[in-house]
């Protein structure tokens, strides 16, 4: 399986980058990590005329932590995330969605940017950066960089906001302050780094007698996006949890979704997977959270 | 179209500049274009790990990366593993005496990640093993005695001083 | 204390070095000046006419050399035959008027690069008409089902009914009875390594070089045979690496294609398969097997009968896929004593992708039938799964023990390997921890399987299937020499796939000849200099290449002894063979040593016997034991001469809400007589294991409705990584066969036999609770949750 001809060029800032993808019209794409991208290319499903190098660009590899937010440039490596302390500490979720992604190997690759342009539906970042509300930077050719809010990123399976003529340039990830949070991860998959059939994820924060005041939570696998159930959270802030409500939550927001059928999972499989894992993260999470709380 | 590139690379501590098609992977690059036929092919699409080698000290599968992606990195492969001729590292003597092979076709891209996880891990749980080889797929070993070689080699003193 | 002194000892493999040092030699990394390259373009649809076939374009193309196609090919070379009496059944290396396959290679792209060549195969450009495909295997048996081979008459290429023992009478007489089906979904054991193979023709020697990724018996001569050359015109290179088999490497269309490439081109010609094309055009898929069983069995447990029918979808085109039914007949009671069996074994196509031999041929999925009823019995009668089998085992003292289709189990001591490995777990233990599990409100079950492995590649199937062909003769051989330095190489006429021949071959001559294993190199020969083997298969390089080697080495060693005994002018009774040296016997002392005989053999022909030829070489070329002889007329006949046995113990969880299984103690007991050589009987267990885990929980190869091989890359055909297998703990047990050198039986196949069916018996223990089963593999997580799903709808 080898790929079809193409020209490679590396760039050396953004601007170089989409100047060059303005040249090729749709023809040139962008290649950061390349752990989706090669792949496709060995198939010969992806015919890039120009592959447009993205990964030396040091602006993209930086990071900063700020008070309320992460800002993470769409270059660093999943695996620099994965072994970095203070970023692990910031963005927990982000960590726990990070031990499901792929093997060692593709994390030492890929990046974080990339995850989320490729927008595969049952993939681990677009569904953790969805719960926490990231907001998506987007550089174009005009030189203009424009915000995007993660639910208004992903639009269908490998479909996104980006235009032909934007790359991903960064992501602010939202960091909560403050005691009484915790956050979860889960995901089945039929072996470890496989495409998950579904996932879940959630953040929550209580207060000092189990009162819910913050929460977002979604699932992954099961639509043509991940899904976030904000009006389904906003009904919960003020109240407590219990496992009933927590089964509730779960079944309500399984319920919506559409998940699509293939020769490992069939929807109906998929949905009941996706109220499970949904139940599971909150309650556990739930009750860490109190826990945690009580501990300080 | 050819549009080949000059790239320049560090392969197992040698220098080397080759014309490449940018489409040409690390990994056949590594191949043909090097003659290194120890790294190998499995599925080309990024699943199987027995193309893994170490690109600056990080066990990557070559199959999912263009030659010229790689171009002034370091690159590591099963190959550049012994200390010197005559010798082999720790591992490799391990996985000798451990029965940690077969037919030694994904024992390579094992040698590289193993060699990568006792580089963060001198000391590895068995857990930690799995999870570290767990990119990596055999089919003839079961992966119980290729647990067994790296639980040997990091309870084992200096390697062997000759083959 | 072991009566041996190098067999049975830990040694290290004398293949791993080169391994680990990555300086292994696979056919891909062999590269001769001048080498091109080739691309195929497959037919995307299952069934179609091929109208028209437009290379222009791709010949245009600045690097390629040629475009070959079906219909040349079929001209030019000879129809594979199946390996049953279906004439009507041909198969070339490509397809020429019709694809029967979606996969099915229609054309050959050769170039300077695979790059070039894959480029090149795009702009082919072919016409088809589609026609309507069969997927099914039980709609394919139907009449007026849409026919694979038309000029066959119909889609069943084999069907016979063995019936050995009064199995109606047996049936009416037994006290009960149950009947059930299991399925075993299409799976392989899916090597890293592709099938690679290179060719160069030269005109000026008319000999084909080849190196190919390959484990076939006759390969040599079927290859020259289809591309129309004198075997000896061939030389297939038995020294390359082949980088995992498990019996599914058999290349020959791959090697007929090149093989004519080269020729056609006069240059050196290299295919290596990309997965994809490995996976749904290289015919290496498996049993694809329907069972429907019935056992009769009194109130304590005694199983009297069994009625087994079995239906094999092959794909469509024959290799050696219908015999796959064929070999289960040495072993179709398992370890049991059943008195009469019928056995109802039908083969049919579909537009599927050929079926070919997979480890164990056919056995696993027999076992995993068989096991299946006994759990069900021991459930039906409210017995102890362990008690039921423990009553129905083959009892020790019963060997040599004949069963119902004509072959004799040489020996076994099966209910003290089941007490090992059940002593190992512990199964108290187990049952504890299963407990425990059920407490914390996961599924918990323990599976339990007690299994035959036949070993020794007595291939009487072959006119078992087809008394037209009479074959009896399944041999291996090897070659002794000793050169005038004293130093010994072994030379034996096969290649290796992970099995560590060469570490087993210098295992042996060191025993016989009682020399420094390390010092015993052993060569593989190419198919022109080589004595006849028949491959590693069927379990029987230990026995056979053991045997073989023992019996060269035997023979120098008797040799080393006359011209000792010529020197000394004495008997050879008088004297002892030890350490390489010629003692006397009465005191021991030495008289005459290694290097002074070593001279005279090759130097001092003035000193040699008369008639003994100078040197010290031999060879020995061995038929397997009990073999030789053509079934009879109802079918029975000697199968596989010697008979391994496995007992596995497992413990796994089910979450109960997603339905994912998680294995949580392993225990094989295992007996294949004396090892040679135990890390490498040790290994192949394990990973046998691990085969049998992806075909019991998540390997299948799947087929749209359209056609289509839904599981064609890595990512949809899942193979079990180090996080899926588990732990594993192997328990030997030695009862040693009284048919080889050493008491060695094979074990190539060991733990694939017995791992599904012990899985299976698992998670069905796991699933009874809640009043659910699964009866066919794999096992995923969806099919779990239908079951659990399906049993709380109906309420059972």
């Amino acid at each position: 399986m080898k790929a079809a001809p193409f020209d490679y060029v590396r760039a050396n800032h953004v601007q170089h980058a989409l100047e060059l993808l303005s040249q090729w019209g749709g023809e040139a794409k962008l290649i950061a990590g390349g752990q989706s991208m090669v792949p496709m290319m060995a198939m010969r499903l992806a015919r890039p005329v120009c592959l447009v190098d993205i990964d030396r660009i040091s602006e993209l590899k930086q990071f900063q932590l700020h008070s309320e937010h992460v800002n993470l440039g769409a270059g660093v490596r999943q695996s620099s995330v994965e072994h970095s302390a203070e970023l692990c500490e910031a963005l927990p979720l982000v960590a726990q969605a990070l031990h499901w992604v792929g093997h060692q190997q593709t994390r030492n690759r890929g990046t974080v940017g990339g995850s989320l342009s490729y927008a595969d539906p049952s993939a681990e970042l677009p569904l953790a950066s969805l719960v926490l509300g990231a907001n998506i930077q987007l550089e174009s050719a005009s030189g203009g960089v424009r915000s995007v809010l993660a639910s208004d990123f992903f639009l269908g399976p490998m479909f996104t906001a980006l235009a032909e003529d934007e790359c991903l340039i960064s992501i602010d990830w939202p960091v909560w302050q403050g005691a009484g949070i915790a956050s979860g991860f889960e995901e089945t998959a039929i072996r470890h780094g496989d495409f998950a059939m579904a996932s879940a994820a959630c953040q929550l924060q209580v207060d000092a007698h189990g009162k819910i005041t913050r929460l977002s939570f979604g699932v992954g696998g099961v639509d043509g996006t991940p899904l976030v159930f904000s009006d389904l959270a906003v009904q919960m802030h003020g109240q407590t949890l219990n496992e009933e409500a927590a089964r509730e939550l779960a079944h309500v927001a399984a319920s919506r979704s559409q998940p699509g059928t293939d020769i490992h999972a069939n929807a109906d499989y998929r949905r009941h997977l996706a109220e499970v894992l949904l139940n599971r993260v909150l309650w556990k999470a739930y009750q860490s959270a109190c826990k945690s709380f009580s501990n300080h | 179209m050819n549009f080949k590139k000059t790239i320049q690379l560090v392969v197992n501590g040698a220098a080397v500049q080759r014309d490449v098609e940018p489409r040409t992977t690390l990994l056949d690059f590594l191949r043909e274009d090097l003659g290194l036929s120890g790294t190998h092919m499995g599925c080309e699409h990024g699943v199987c790990g027995a193309c893994a080698v170490l690109l600056d000290d990080a066990p990557v599968r070559s199959c999912c990366i263009f030659a010229v992606q790689a171009d002034d990195q370091r690159v590591t492969t099963v190959e550049g593993l012994a200390p010197k001729r005559g010798q082999m590292s720790k591992l490799q003597d391990a996985f000798c005496e451990k029965h940690g092979l077969q037919c030694g076709y994904c024992t390579p891209g094992m040698l590289i990640a193993c060699t990568a996880l006792l580089a963060q891990h001198p000391q590895p749980t068995e857990a930690q093993v799995r999870d570290a080889i767990s990119g990596n797929l055999c089919r003839c070993t079961g992966y119980q005695q290729i647990v067994d070689a790296v639980m040997y080699a990091t309870t084992q003193g200096v390697a062997r001083e000759s083959i | 204390m072991s009566p041996f002194k190098y067999v049975g000892k830990h040694r290290r493999a004398v293949e791993h070095k080169r391994f680990v040092l990555g300086q292994g030699r696979y056919a891909a990394d062999i590269q001769v000046p001048g080498m091109l390259h080739v691309a195929l373009v497959a037919s995307p649809y299952a069934h179609a006419r091929i109208v028209k076939v437009d290379t222009s374009a791709a010949l245009a193309l600045p690097g390629v050399h040629a475009v070959v196609t079906g219909a040349e090919l079929s001209q030019a070379t000879d129809a594979v035959l199946p390996g049953v009496d279906a004439p009507q059944v041909k198969r070339f290396a490509m397809a020429s008027d019709i694809a029967r396959y979606a996969g099915e290679w229609v054309a050959a792209v050769v170039a300077d690069t695979r790059a070039l060549a894959e480029d090149a195969a795009e702009l082919v450009v072919v016409e088809y008409e589609t026609m309507p495909h069969i997927m099914d295997p039980e709609a394919a048996i139907e009449p007026n089902a849409t026919l694979v081979h038309p000029a066959h008459g119909s889609n069943v290429i084999f069907h016979r009914k063995f019936v050995w023992g009064k199995v109606d009478e047996a049936f009416e007489q037994c006290e009960h009875r149950i009947s059930y089906r299991v399925r075993w979904a299409r799976n392989a054991t899916v090597p890293i390594e592709t099938f690679a193979v290179a060719c160069n023709w030269s005109d000026a020697t008319g000999v084909l070089d080849v190196w190919a990724s390959i484990q076939m018996p006759k390969f040599p001569d079927q290859l020259a045979k289809a591309l129309r050359l004198p075997g000896n015109a061939v030389r297939v290179h038995f020294d390359v690496d082949v980088g995992g088999s498990y019996g599914v490497k058999r290349g020959l269309k791959h090697s007929i294609l090149v093989g004519y490439l080269a020729r056609k081109l006069g240059r050196p010609v290299r295919f290596v398969e990309d997965r994809i094309e490995n996976m749904r055009g290289g015919d290496m898929q498996g049993p694809d097997r329907i069972f429907d069983v019935e056992m009769g069995f009194d109130a304590n447990g005694t199983v009297q009968c069994m009625r087994m029918r079995a239906l094999d979808d092959i794909g469509a085109y024959s290799g050696r896929s219908p015999l796959q039914l064929g070999k289960p007949v040495g072993a179709i009671v398992g370890p049991y004593r059943i008195k009469s069996v019928s056995y109802d074994a039908m083969a049919v196509m579909t537009h599927k992708t050929p079926q070919e031999a997979v480890r164990g041929f056919g056995q696993a999925p027999t076992n995993y039938a068989i096991e299946t009823g006994m759990d069900k019995i021991a459930r039906y009668l409210g017995m102890d799964r362990i008690e039921l089998r423990l009553h129905n085992l083959i009892g020790k003292e019963e060997f040599p023990y004949l069963i119902p289709s004509g072959t004799y189990y040489d020996s076994g001591d099966y209910s003290t390997v089941l007490g090992k490995a059940m002593a190992a777990g512990s199964f108290e233990d187990l049952l504890k921890e299963r407990d425990a599990l059920r407490s914390e409100g996961l599924l918990a079950g323990i599976g339990i399987s007690t299994c035959l492995e036949p070993s020794g590649g007595n291939s009487s199937f072959e006119p078992l299937f087809n008394p037209k062909n009479e074959t009896t003769t399944w041999m291996d051989s090897c070659l002794v020499r000793v050169d005038l330095s004293g130093h010994i190489t072994a030379l034996m006429g096969t290649s290796s796939s992970g099995q560590s021949h060469e570490t087993l071959v210098s295992t042996v001559v060191a025993e016989i000849l009682q020399r420094d294993p390390e010092s015993i190199r052993v060569l593989h020969a190419d198919s022109l200099n080589a004595l006849p083997s028949n491959s590693p298969v069927g379990s029987r390089m230990a026995i056979m290449l053991g045997g073989a080697a023992a019996g060269a080495a035997k023979k120098i060693r008797t040799k080393l002894l006359a011209i000792a005994a010529y020197q000394l002018q004495c008997s050879v009774d008088d004297l002892l063979y030890a350490d390489g040296q010629v003692l006397h016997r009465a005191d021991q002392r030495v008289l005459m040593t290694w290097d002074a005989l070593v001279e005279i053999a090759h130097r001092k022909f003035h000193l040699l016997p008369d008639g003994m030829e100078p040197g010290l070489q031999e060879k020995f070329v061995w038929e397997v034991p009990t073999g030789g002889q053509l079934p009879t007329s109802d079918g029975r006949v000697q199968m596989y001469p010697c008979h391994s046995f496995e007992s596995h113990l497992v413990l796994l969880s089910i979450d109960p809400d997603t339905c994912k299984v998680t294995l949580r103690r392993y225990v094989c007991g295992h007996d294949c007589g004396v090892m040679i050589s135990p890390d490498v009987v040790h290994g192949m267990t394990y990973g046998g294991i691990a085969h049998g885990l992806g075909a019991a929980l998540m390997e299948k190869f799947s087929y749209s409705e359209e056609g289509q091989l839904l599981a064609g890359t890595f990512m949809d055909y899942l193979l079990p990584s180090a996080h899926e297998v588990p732990s594993i703990t192997i328990v030997d047990h030695c009862t040693p066969s009284p048919l080889t050198e050493f008491g060695q039986k094979g074990s190539g196949e060991a733990g694939y036999l017995g791992s599904p069916a012990a899985i299976a018996s698992a998670v069905n223990d796991a699933l009874q609770p809640r009043g659910a089963s699964i009866d066919a593999l794999p096992m995923t997580p969806q099919a779990i949750w239908t079951a659990l799903h399906s049993s709380q709808l109906t309420g059972t």
